[in-house]
C-alpha cells in the first residue's frame, strides 16, 4: 500500500484534491471539516518528513517514476522541511479558526469556496517549497498566488477587491520576472531541475545571461516577498482580506517566498557569484535596514490595526532578509529563525485581529478605545503578541533579534547591530499605540457593550501565541532546526 | 439573434462538427498535435457559439452551472487520481509505467485519462468563465 | 552574430517593455490587464524561439527524421499560457466586481470614492 516514503508528494497532493471535493460536496460545514483534515494531515507529514530528513538526509522524490534530470524532482533538505513544518503549523491551526470568522467576514453563497481556496493555496505553497524543479516552482506559485488573490478579494468590504487587484497585477509582474530568470537559466544550462543546474551552470556561472538571471530573479522574488520598496501591495492586501487569510498568508505566504529567495542564491547561484561577483549582500543589507526602519514607522502612523500589523510585516521581512545579507551561519540562522518565529507571532496577531473584527467589525484604532475592559483576553493576546515583535526576551522574536544582532556583530557591523535595536524600539511606539487606546482610554458606549471573543477564535490564536511565548523561553528546537538549515544552504556550490 | 433563420440553421449543422473536432484533436493528442487543453478549449466555444446564436438562457438550460462546476472538480480528480491509482498499484505518484504490465502501454493508458481529466475541467472552466461573465448585466442606473 | 540575428531577443525585450510601461502608465484598469497579457507574452517567445532549430521537424519519431525541434520549451508554454489565461479572466472579474462596486474602472476616480468614503467613515 501507500507507505511513508510518498510522503513528500502526498504534502501536494492531498490538499490539491481536497479543493475540488469541497467544490462538489458545496456544503460550508463539510467544506470547513476538509479543510481542517487536509491541514492537520500537512502538519503530520510536515512533521514526519523533518524527522526523516534529520535522521537519512536529503529525500528525492521522482515524480512519475522519471529520474531526476528529467522528470520532476521534490527534493526535501533540512532547510524546505523546516518550512515544511511552519506551513504545516500554522495551517492547521488558521483552518479550525476560519469557521467562526469566515462566518462573519464572508458572504455565506462563498464558504466553500472560501475553503476549496484554502486548500490550493496550501497545496500551492506546500508544492513551492517541496519542488526541485524550476519550471514547477512557477507554476506552484502561480496556484498559491491565483488562489490568494481570490481569498482576498472574497472579502466583504469593496476595498478587498482593489487590494486583491492590486496584488494580483504586482504579484504577477513579480512571477513573470521569475520566469525570465528561469528561462535564461534553462537557455544556459539545458535543465529545470534546480540542482542540476547548480552543477551545469560550472564555467559560465559568471556570464551575463546568468547574472541577468540573478537580477531578475531577485526583482520577481523580492516582489512576492513584499522586500522593502516592492511592499506595495501588502498592506491593503492583509488589511482586507478576511482575517484568516490575513493570518495564512502573512504568517506564510512571503515567508516562502523568502524561502525561495534562500533556495537559488544559496543552492543554485551559490555564493560567489551572489555576494562576490554580484553586490547582492549590499543590496539586501542596504534595503533590510530601510524597511526595519521606514516600514515600522510607517506601521505607527497607520489608523487601523490590520494595516499596522501589515507594516510591521514589511519591517520583520527586513529581519529576515538581514540575516540573509550576512550570508554566514550565524546571519542565516538568524534570519530562518526569525522567519518561523515571525510567521508564528504575526499568525497569532491576525487571528486575535480577527476576533476583534469578529465582535465589533472593524479593526480602526480610535473605534477600539478601552476595548480591554470588555474583551481581556484579545487584548492581552495582542499584547503578548507585541512584545514578540519588539523582541522582549521571553519571547520568540528575542531569540532571533539576538542571532541578528550576533551575527552583525560578528561581521564586524556594530552600526547594523545598533539599527536593529533601534528599529525594535519603533516597534515599541507602535505596540504601544494599540496599549493607549485599548487599555488607557475610557471605553465608549461601542465597546463597553461588547462581550470577549468566541473561544473557536480565541484557542487557536492561543496556541499560536503560546508556540511563540514557548519558543522563546525554550529556543533549542526551533535554532536546532534553523542552524541545519543554514547549514544545508551553505552547503551549496560555491 | 435567434430570429435570424441563417444563423440558426448554420449553427444547428455546425455545432456538431465542432464537437466532434474536438474529440478528434482530443483523442490525436497521442500521435500528433493535440490533447486535452486544446479540445477542451474547442468543446467550450462549440456551447459558447451555440449561446451567441441560441441565448445564455437556453445554453444553460442545455449545461447548468452546476454541472460545469462539477465538471471543473471532476476533471481535476481524474488526473489526481490516476496518480493514487500509480500510488496503489506500486509506483510513485503519477507513474504511468505500473499501470499495465507493458511499461509502453501503461504509458498510454496513463496519459488518456490524464488528458480526460483535463479535458473535461479545461471545458468546463471555460464555458464557467463564459457564464460569469456573461451573465452580468450592466445596471441601467450606472451607465 | 550581428544585432539582427538576435531579432526574436529584440521583440521579445520591445513587448516586455512595451507591456511593462502600459502596466504602470494607463490608469485604466482593463487596459492595466491588457498591458499584463502583453508582458506575459513576450516570455512566451523568450522561451518558444530559442527551442526551434533550423531544419528540425515536430518532435515526433518517424523514419529518416533526424533533427527535431525541443518540445520541453512549448510544454512550459502550454502551462505558462494556461496560468496567464486565469490570470487574466480573474483580474478582469475583479475589475467587474470594481465596477459594480465603485462605479468606475479608473484608477485615479475609484481612489477619490475610496478618500471620500474614508472622510465619511472619520467624521
Amino acid at each position: 500500500m501507500i507507505d511513508s516514503a510518498h510522503l513528500p508528494v502526498l504534502q501536494v497532493v492531498v490538499p490539491l484534491v481536497c479543493a475540488p471535493l469541497i467544490v462538489l460536496v458545496r456544503g460550508s460545514r463539510a467544506g470547513w471539516a476538509i479543510a481542517v483534515a487536509a491541514s492537520v494531515f500537512f502538519l503530520g507529514a510536515s512533521i514526519a518528513i523533518l524527522m526523516e530528513v534529520q535522521r537519512a538526509g536529503v529525500i528525492s522524490y521522482a515524480i512519475g517514476s522519471w529520474p531526476a534530470p528529467w522528470g520532476i524532482e521534490y527534493r526535501i533538505d533540512a532547510a524546505n522541511a523546516f518550512m515544511l513544518v511552519l506551513l504545516g503549523f500554522v495551517a492547521a491551526v488558521v483552518a479550525p479558526y476560519a469557521w467562526a470568522s469566515v462566518r462573519v467576514e464572508v458572504p455565506r453563497e462563498n464558504h466553500y469556496l472560501f475553503y476549496a481556496l484554502y486548500c490550493l493555496a496550501l497545496a500551492g505553497l506546500g508544492g513551492i517549497t517541496v519542488t526541485g524543479d524550476a519550471f514547477n516552482l512557477f507554476v506552484f506559485l502561480e496556484i498559491s498566488s491565483l488562489a490568494s488573490y481570490v481569498l482576498i478579494a472574497l472579502d466583504r468590504d469593496r476595498r478587498a477587491l482593489l487590494a486583491a487587484y492590486q496584488y494580483l497585477i504586482l504579484g504577477t509582474i513579480g512571477a513573470t520576472f521569475i520566469v525570465i530568470g528561469v528561462g535564461l537559466l534553462y537557455l544556459m544550462t539545458g535543465t529545470l531541475n534546480l540542482a542540476d543546474i547548480a552543477t551545469r551552470l560550472g564555467d559560465v556561472r559568471q556570464s551575463r545571461p546568468v547574472l541577468a538571471a540573478l537580477a531578475f530573479l531577485t526583482v520577481g522574488i523580492s516582489l512576492k516577498a513584499a522586500l522593502f520598496p516592492l511592499h506595495m501591495w501588502l498592506p491593503g492586501a492583509y488589511a482586507h482580506a478576511p482575517s484568516a487569510v490575513s493570518a495564512l498568508l502573512a504568517a506564510t505566504a512571503t515567508k516562502v517566498s523568502v524561502y525561495v529567495l534562500l533556495r537559488f542564491y544559496f543552492s543554485v547561484f551559490g555564493t560567489t557569484t551572489v555576494f562576490t561577483a554580484m553586490p547582492m549582500g549590499d543590496v539586501l543589507l542596504a534595503l533590510s535596514i530601510v524597511a526595519m526602519i521606514v516600514a515600522s514607522i510607517a506601521a505607527f502612523f497607520q489608523s487601523d490595526l490590520k494595516r499596522l500589523l501589515a507594516y510591521s510585516s514589511v519591517a520583520q521581512i527586513g529581519y529576515i532578509t538581514l540575516g540573509v545579507s550576512f550570508a554566514s551561519a550565524t546571519g542565516l540562522t538568524g534570519g530562518i529563525v526569525h522567519l518561523f518565529n515571525h510567521g508564528v507571532t504575526k499568525g497569532a496577531l491576525f487571528m486575535l485581529a480577527g476576533t476583534i473584527v469578529f465582535r465589533l467589525g472593524s479593526t480602526r484604532l480610535d473605534r477600539m478605545a478601552g476595548l480591554a475592559r470588555s474583551m481581556p483576553i484579545t487584548c492581552a493576546g495582542i499584547v503578548v503578541g507585541g512584545l514578540g515583535l519588539i523582541g522582549v526576551p521571553g519571547t520568540a522574536g528575542f531569540v532571533s533579534k539576538w542571532y541578528l544582532v550576533l551575527a552583525a556583530i560578528e561581521a564586524g557591523a556594530w552600526g547594523i547591530a545598533f539599527v536593529v535595536v533601534a528599529s525594535s524600539m519603533i516597534a515599541v511606539a507602535y505596540v504601544w499605540r494599540f496599549v493607549e487606546v485599548a487599555y488607557f482610554r475610557a471605553p465608549s458606549d461601542e465597546t463597553s457593550r461588547l462581550k470577549e471573543g468566541p473561544a473557536a477564535l480565541l484557542v487557536p490564536a492561543g496556541i499560536l501565541l503560546a508556540a511563540s511565548v514557548y519558543f522563546g523561553l525554550v529556543p533549542s528546537l526551533t535554532l536546532g532546526a534553523a542552524s541545519g538549515a543554514a547549514e544545508a544552504l551553505l552547503a551549496g556550490p560555491r | 439573434m435567434r430570429n435570424y433563420l441563417v444563423l440558426r440553421v448554420a449553427a444547428k449543422i455546425v455545432v456538431p462538427f465542432m464537437l466532434l473536432f474536438a474529440l478528434y484533436v482530443q483523442f490525436h493528442g497521442d500521435f500528433g498535435p493535440g490533447g486535452g487543453f486544446q479540445a477542451g478549449v474547442i468543446l467550450a466555444a462549440a456551447f459558447v457559439f451555440f449561446a451567441l446564436i441560441f441565448g445564455l438562457p437556453t445554453t444553460r438550460r442545455l449545461v447548468p452551472d452546476r454541472l460545469v462546476e462539477t465538471g471543473i472538480a471532476a476533471g481535476v480528480l481524474v488526473y489526481a487520481g490516476v496518480g493514487f491509482i500509480g500510488l496503489l498499484l506500486g509506483g510513485n505518484y503519477l507513474d504511468y509505467f505500473v499501470l499495465d504490465r507493458d511499461p509502453a502501454h501503461g504509458q498510454h493508458r496513463g496519459i488518456f485519462w490524464v488528458e480526460v481529466g483535463v479535458c473535461l475541467t479545461v471545458s468546463s472552466v471555460m464555458l464557467k468563465i463564459f457564464y460569469m461573465f456573461a451573465g452580468r448585466r450592466r445596471r441601467e442606473d450606472d451607465a | 552574430m550581428s544585432a539582427l540575428g538576435h531579432f526574436s531577443y529584440w521583440v521579445t525585450i520591445f513587448l516586455l517593455v512595451a507591456g511593462l510601461f502600459i502596466v504602470i502608465a494607463r490608469g485604466n484598469l482593463v487596459k492595466k490587464l491588457i498591458g499584463l497579457s502583453i508582458f506575459q507574452t513576450s516570455v512566451y517567445l523568450l522561451y518558444i524561439a530559442p527551442g526551434k532549430l533550423i531544419g528540425g521537424t515536430a518532435p515526433i519519431v518517424g523514419t529518416g527524421i533526424t533533427v527535431y525541434s525541443n518540445p520541453l520549451p512549448h510544454v512550459l508554454i502550454l502551462t505558462a499560457i494556461v496560468v496567464g489565461i486565469a490570470t487574466l479572466a480573474l483580474g478582469l472579474a475583479l475589475v467587474v466586481r470594481i465596477r459594480e462596486s465603485y462605479g468606475s474602472v479608473e484608477e485615479d476616480e475609484i481612489l477619490r470614492a475610496e478618500e471620500a468614503a474614508l472622510r465619511d467613515e472619520a467624521t
